[in-house]
């Protein structure tokens, strides 16, 4: 039951050894593979197969890894279950008739269902924490330029990063640790003070530790979730850790900016697919002005297209300023929230996703619902933080997921935190 | 009283430039690319110049410091940081269908450049400079970009580093365009930023628009308000010097001829068709562009208000006519010709180091410069050969050949034939007679001609002249006549 979860199935061999031989590795079908197509889930790329490796998956094959194949995703990473994949859906493996989360659905069902040790995925507004959540596995979306990007098809550049998808919160910090560091390659990553890699920090020692967890992001999710979150909470308790209630007040408006901001960056990120290079070029009638448009309403599925012309339009004469600007502004108040909760909490924590997995078909007419799943994963990317969704238990038979978030460039909080529920 | 049913005499014209200029760096702007043109198409290219998905941009601080360097030269601000954006349009040169430039934090604001119009030096505004990446190019078969059977594309120039430099709407007249572009050139080139001989290195787009001359202030400016009520046309396809100014001339004469008949300026962009002179109406579908610009996220901002104190630039052409004429005592006018490009002053620099100033300057400026002109020619097209002309200065500045002989035998063979001056001498026998020839001669004249130098005694001056005449027989000519003179007085005197 497992033949949804990879686009193209390719065994790349790494080098002969290094702390990732004998491991496997499902890549997310954006992140660039020399010789291996790589699709973004969608029919413009169906038959893209990149010239170059992706900075990410040099290093994984000189750390020994074997790539088994590149993992089924939302069109362009757009989505929030895997449907929108111009390949089909992906059923959740370990809750069957349900999605697997998205975007990187088939990364995180390929760790569930053992189609691989570890899995790449990336996450714009939550696409590696919710299907972490959906799938029992643990995630990790890392701090913004940590991980470099240069090879991943951007669908929103100043939000995302790629981040490991594992069984345990220790083995994706493993995965962390040979993939993060600077690379010429992208001007936005860091070179951030390291102690220690971040595996070690993946030892459950949270005896001491300040949780903080932010009403708004408890608030109104489903009651299953908030119970199983709440009992996660008590192990921690009795694991040492204060809990104490904090306020992200500007998180009301974090859905709305997060999609203007994506959209925006998608409509620009997404142009070049005219055609010309990628997807159906022949056949059409017309000034190349036409041709492009035509390739375009063929080569995207309609999620790509609804996002792309949204973008295009916040990012318009007179709705600049009304949509795109104040979408920044919100994104820059954000920020501070989470620096002033920081302030008296070491790490803030709440269900990774406010639903369980939705049933296959379910949401997919409906976006807007799609969107508000993203509530407590979006807040994250507009602050560029890292954070750590790791399995906290199950509400009728179905996987919950809680999320970590930790100051910029510490890791290792999340991680510890996180792992103290392995 | 509107500026469309002004009378021509009325009229101001109003010009503005968009300067495009290929900076000359190693490497393109965001990859590592090459940047050295080649006939073979998409072959200096890579993921992040062919616009891969996923390629990511990473800044070549180079272009950043040659717009530093064109900053300073035209006493630009530079700002604390500068950052990158995108405008994003759809044409099929552009890889990603987006260019990467520079919106409201561009590298330089506010300078200006002094140029030289009739004599008169006059000062052009600088409204801003900013970088960005050049598109690839396109070569439609069987027509043009609408109608052509097929249309090729070529990246290899995608990404190579373009200053747009913007100019404030102060010429005047078409002509003083010229002269801006030739000063540009000369600064960016004496920068050595930039390399005219390249194709498609400089592109200009000009605007133009007529006001009422009476809405010329005292002092030359235009009121912002007079400027936007005033319809402008844009022309875009300009590749050179003369190229702006018969644009210009064209649309001038094109916007005063229809108010003259009573009709309106169209606001619109037009093209400059070279081959005819004329501009030619674009169709104006895509009334108001609208490019969405956005930050591009993908390059951090820089921080460059230091560059400005770290980065040194050489002596620019207006501080360096300065000094020649201090220096070297040369006139305006010489001073002027041998600044003209930063090849012939330090050619003339390293000649006068070695000989006379002026015998440099007359050598530089005149013989060689004049005689190049002549052919068309420019220092750059002989200058593997600089050695050779100065090896010719030092001939006649040993007095081993005339200075008549020196240019138009030796110079004109040199840039004709391509032939060495010692050949040249050798061959043509143009050696002068050495001193001891000459005073041979100039004895054997006053033995052989006792009449003569009997009249000279008796006063008469005129004999001289016939003496100088034998004397230079016997040399074949190759002798100074003065010298001839001056050594025939000498022994007739004792
Ligand atoms: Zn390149």
């Amino acid at each position: 039951m497992s033949d949804d979860i990879f686009i193209t199935r390719e065994t790349v061999e790494g080098a002969d050894d290094g702390p990732l031989a004998d491991t496997t590795v499902a890549v997310k079908d954006n992140i660039s593979t020399e010789g291996v197509r790589t699709t973004c889930g969608s029919e413009m790329l169906a038959d893209y197969v990149p010239p170059y490796d992706a900075t990410v998956v040099s290093r994984l094959k000189e750390a020994g890894a074997t790539i088994v194949g590149k993992t089924n995703m939302d069109e362009f990473g757009m989505g929030t279950t895997t449907e929108t994949s111009a390949f089909g859906a992906t059923e959740n493996p370990v809750a069957p008739g349900h999605v697997p989360g998205g975007s990187s659905g088939g990364s995180a069902a390929a760790v569930a269902a053992g189609e691989a040790d570890v899995a790449l995925g990336s996450d714009t507004g939550g696409s590696i924490r919710c299907p972490a959540a959906f799938c029992g596995v643990a995630g990790i979306k890392p701090t913004y330029g940590v991980v470099s990007r240069y090879g991943l098809v951007a669908y929103a550049n100043s939000l995302e990063q790629i981040g490991p998808l594992a069984p345990t919160v220790e083995e994706a910090a493993a995965l962390l640790d040979v993939i993060a560091g600077p690379d010429p390659k992208d001007a936005t990553t860091r070179d951030p003070e390291r102690s220690a890699p971040y595996v070690d920090a993946a030892d459950g020692d949270v005896d001491g530790m300040t949780v903080g967890v932010p009403t708004e992001l408890v608030d109104g999710a489903d009651e299953g979730v908030l119970e199983t979150f709440e009992d996660a909470l008590d192990d921690l308790r009795a694991q040492g850790v204060e809990v104490v209630d904090v306020s992200l007040e500007s998180v009301e408006y974090a859905v709305q900016a997060y999609y203007v901001i994506a959209m925006s960056e998608a409509s620009s990120n997404l142009a070049r697919f005219d055609g010309v290079r990628y997807g159906n070029s022949g056949g059409y009638d017309g000034n190349w002005n036409e041709v492009f448009g035509e390739a375009r309403e063929e080569g995207f599925g309609a999620e790509v297209k609804r996002r792309v012309l949204l973008g295009t339009y916040a990012l318009s004469a007179g709705y600049h300023d009304k949509y795109y600007k104040q979408a920044q502004n919100a994104r820059a108040w954000v920020k501070q929230d989470f620096d002033e909760a920081f302030a008296d909490v070491d790490v803030l924590a709440s269900p990774t996703m406010p639903v369980p997995p939705m049933a296959l078909g379910e949401s997919l007419s409906d976006p807007l619902t799609m969107y508000l799943a993203d509530a407590n994963t979006v807040p994250v990317n507009l602050a560029d933080l890292p954070a750590v969704s790791v399995p906290a238990g199950e509400t009728d038979g179905l996987p919950v997921g809680m999320q970590f978030v930790a100051p910029a460039f510490d890791e290792a909080t999340a991680i510890r935190a996180a792992s103290a529920l392995d | 009283m509107s500026a469309q049913s002004a009378k021509n005499a009325d009229l101001t014209t109003v010009i503005g430039l968009e300067v495009h200029v290929q900076l000359e760096t190693d490497t393109k702007i965001f990859c590592g690319c090459p940047t050295e043109p080649t006939d073979e198409p998409n072959t200096q290219t890579c993921p992040v110049c062919l616009g891969l998905p996923g390629a990511l941009p990473v800044l070549n601080e180079a272009a950043v410091e040659a717009a530093v360097k064109v900053g300073k030269a035209i006493d630009a601000d530079i700002p604390e940081e500068t950052r990158f954006h995108r405008k994003n349009y759809f044409y099929p040169d552009l890889p990603k269908n987006f260019q990467i430039t520079q919106y409201d934090e561009p590298v330089c604001a506010d300078g200006e450049l002094e140029i030289s119009v009739g004599g008169e030096r006059r000062t052009v505004g600088i409204r801003r400079a900013h970088l960005e990446e050049d598109p690839g190019s396109l070569q439609h078969v069987g027509g043009n970009i609408d109608n052509a059977d097929y249309t090729l594309v070529n990246y290899n120039r995608a990404g190579t580093p373009l200053m747009e430099i913007v100019t404030k709407p102060d010429f005047r007249e078409p002509e003083e365009t010229r002269a801006f572009l030739e000063k540009l050139e000369e600064v960016l080139e004496y920068l050595g930023v930039f390399d005219a001989s390249r194709d498609g290195s400089l592109r200009i787009d000009a605007n133009l628009s007529l006001v009422p001359s009476d809405e010329v202030d005292d002092d030359g400016s235009i009121g912002t308000d007079v400027l936007d009520s005033a319809n402008r046309t844009e022309v875009k396809n300009i590749s050179s010097h003369k190229g702006a100014e018969t644009a210009l001339q064209y649309e001038e004469g094109r916007q005063k001829d229809l108010m003259r008949r009573g009709k309106a300026v169209e606001q619109e962009t037009r093209h400059f068709n070279e081959t005819h002179g004329s501009t030619v109406s674009m169709r104006s579908k895509e009334e108001e562009k609208d490019y969405r610009y956005f930050e591009e996220a993908d390059l951090p901002p820089l921080q460059v208000s230091h560059w400005k104190d770290e980065i040194s630039i050489p002596e620019l052409p207006d501080a360096r006519r300065e000094r020649f004429q201090d220096e070297y005592g040369l006139s305006d006018e010489a001073a002027s010709k041998l600044t003209s490009t930063k090849q012939v002053a330090d050619f003339y620099e390293d000649v006068a180091s070695e000989y006379d100033a002026d015998l440099a300057a007359t050598w530089v400026a005149d013989e060689l410069l004049g005689e190049l002109n002549y052919r068309d020619m420019a220092v750059t097209d002989v200058e593997g050969r600089l050695d050779e002309v100065k090896r010719l200065v030092e001939l006649v500045a040993a007095d081993d050949i005339t200075a008549k002989n020196a240019k138009e035998v030796v110079l004109r063979g040199m840039l004709d034939d391509g032939d060495a001056p010692d050949d040249i001498v050798e061959r043509e026998d143009l050696g002068k007679t050495d001193a001891d020839a000459v005073a041979a001669a100039v004895a054997e004249a006053i033995e052989e001609n006792p009449d003569a130098v009997a009249d000279y005694e008796d006063g008469d001056d005129g004999a001289i002249n016939f003496l100088v005449g034998q004397v230079m027989g016997k040399t074949g000519g190759s002798a100074d006549p003065g010298t001839v003179n001056q050594k025939l007085r000498a022994a007739l005197d004792e």
